[in-house]
């Protein structure tokens, strides 16, 4: 039954799935690809689709997948599969932590690990910067040889604004994220 | 916790994580200013630390990084029903978004001004982070042993591409020992000296 399919598919996706994002592109093209829902060129929609469409990729695969496949309880089927694995396994993961929160051991281990998750978030500006802010890899000697042609500059100032209005004026992010999409669309757009 | 407030916080925890699904553009941690901002400062629901433990769950479990940090928000602030209530939030927007835009447009193809919006939002994603990292920075960074740490899983993870899972599991470790050979000694020496 295709929405079997489907569900069995998409939680295989959600399971294997590390690291979020693009890098799961590579995983779902091979799974639907093996369970024959998808050709090369659909695959190519929807990684265009993605590109257009907030929210995280691996839902919009599967609500796409899901949709074509076999309409709105296929779309229900695919990603309520992409979405079980990342809940049982966090809710398993809370508990357990709950009940060991005054153990050495955890304790222990979360001193080492909240400063890593600091360094872990400043790199994500980086991962982020690369998709929008310079044409090429981020770490690069490229970004002092190549002068300013190297950075796309309406999106490097409308970060520089982001980081004034939201460090010095404490402008809300969802407000900057409106404010600057509208600022994309009309400069870049 | 009473009944009814259990469902209003249901429907609040649903309502602000469909807005920061809205707005997951440029990939999981693009949520991370949204959650400071909202579930933090706004609602009270983590303190600072216990995001900061919920972002290093999130990243270190295999899965979707939007849904794992709603999950853990959510089974924090309400239990298995808060849980579900973030969960459907903050898938709700992309599930709802892709079948409007395939049943009534077929397909969106090359709208400049939409590609348009989302280089100027992921600009500001841009932004907005590097003050998360700065602003978690000061209030977990407070010596040597923290700032060493930060400092090395950025250059692991920024520079030399390794996966983020791999730089927890090694913070985790470096933790233990620190806790057992350095700070626990320190303590049984203060309490001799008494």
């Amino acid at each position: 039954m295709i929405y079997v399919t489907l569900f069995v598919m998409f939680f295989r996706i959600g399971l294997f799935s590390f690291g979020g994002g693009l890098a799961m592109l590579p995983l779902i093209f091979q799974s639907v690809k093996d369970f024959g829902m998808m050709t090369a060129s659909e695959f190519s929609d929807l990684v265009a689709l993605s590109q257009v469409t907030p929210g995280p990729i691996a839902v919009n695969a599967a609500t796409y997948v899901g949709f074509n496949g076999a309409g709105i309880p296929g779309a229900l089927a695919a990603t309520l599969g992409v979405a079980l694995p990342s809940f049982i396994l966090i809710l398993i993961v809370v508990q357990f932590l709950e009940r060991f929160q005054e153990s050495r051991g955890i304790q222990g281990a979360f001193l080492g690990i909240r400063p890593v998750t600091v360094g872990l978030i400043a790199a994500a500006v980086l991962f982020v910067g690369e998709t929008v802010l310079v044409n090429g890899p981020i770490i690069s000697a490229k970004l002092f040889t190549e002068g300013v042609s190297y950075f796309n500059v309406i999106p490097v100032m409308l970060c520089a604004a982001t980081l004034l209005l939201s460090g010095v004026f404490k402008v809300k992010p969802i407000t900057l994220m409106i404010v600057m999409g509208a600022a994309g669309a009309l400069l870049c757009g | 916790m009473s009944k009814k407030s259990k469902k209003t916080y249901n429907r609040s925890l649903f309502w602000e994580f469909f807005k920061i699904g809205i707005f997951t553009i440029g990939g999981g941690m693009a949520m991370i200013p949204q959650i400071q901002q909202v579930v933090v400062k706004d609602k009270g629901w983590l303190s600072e630390e216990e995001m900061v433990d919920c972002i290093a769950v999130s990243q270190s479990m295999p899965g979707v990084i939007a849904i794992n940090s709603a999950t853990y928000i959510g089974r924090k602030t309400n239990g298995f029903s808060g849980a579900a209530a973030a969960t459907t939030g903050v898938i709700a927007p992309s599930f709802l978004i892709i079948i409007l835009i395939v049943s009534f447009l077929g397909m969106v193809g090359e709208n400049h001004y939409i590609q348009g919006a989302f280089v100027g939002i992921k600009a500001a994603v841009c932004g907005l982070i590097l003050i998360s990292a700065v602003k978690l920075g000061r209030q977990i960074l407070k010596g040597p042993f923290q700032w060493i740490l930060a400092v090395a899983a950025f250059l692991a993870i920024g520079v030399f591409g390794i996966t983020a899972v791999w730089a927890v599991l090694a913070g985790a470790v470096v933790g233990i020992l620190y806790n057992t050979l350095w700070l626990e000694r320190k303590n049984r020496e203060k309490e001799e000296e008494k």
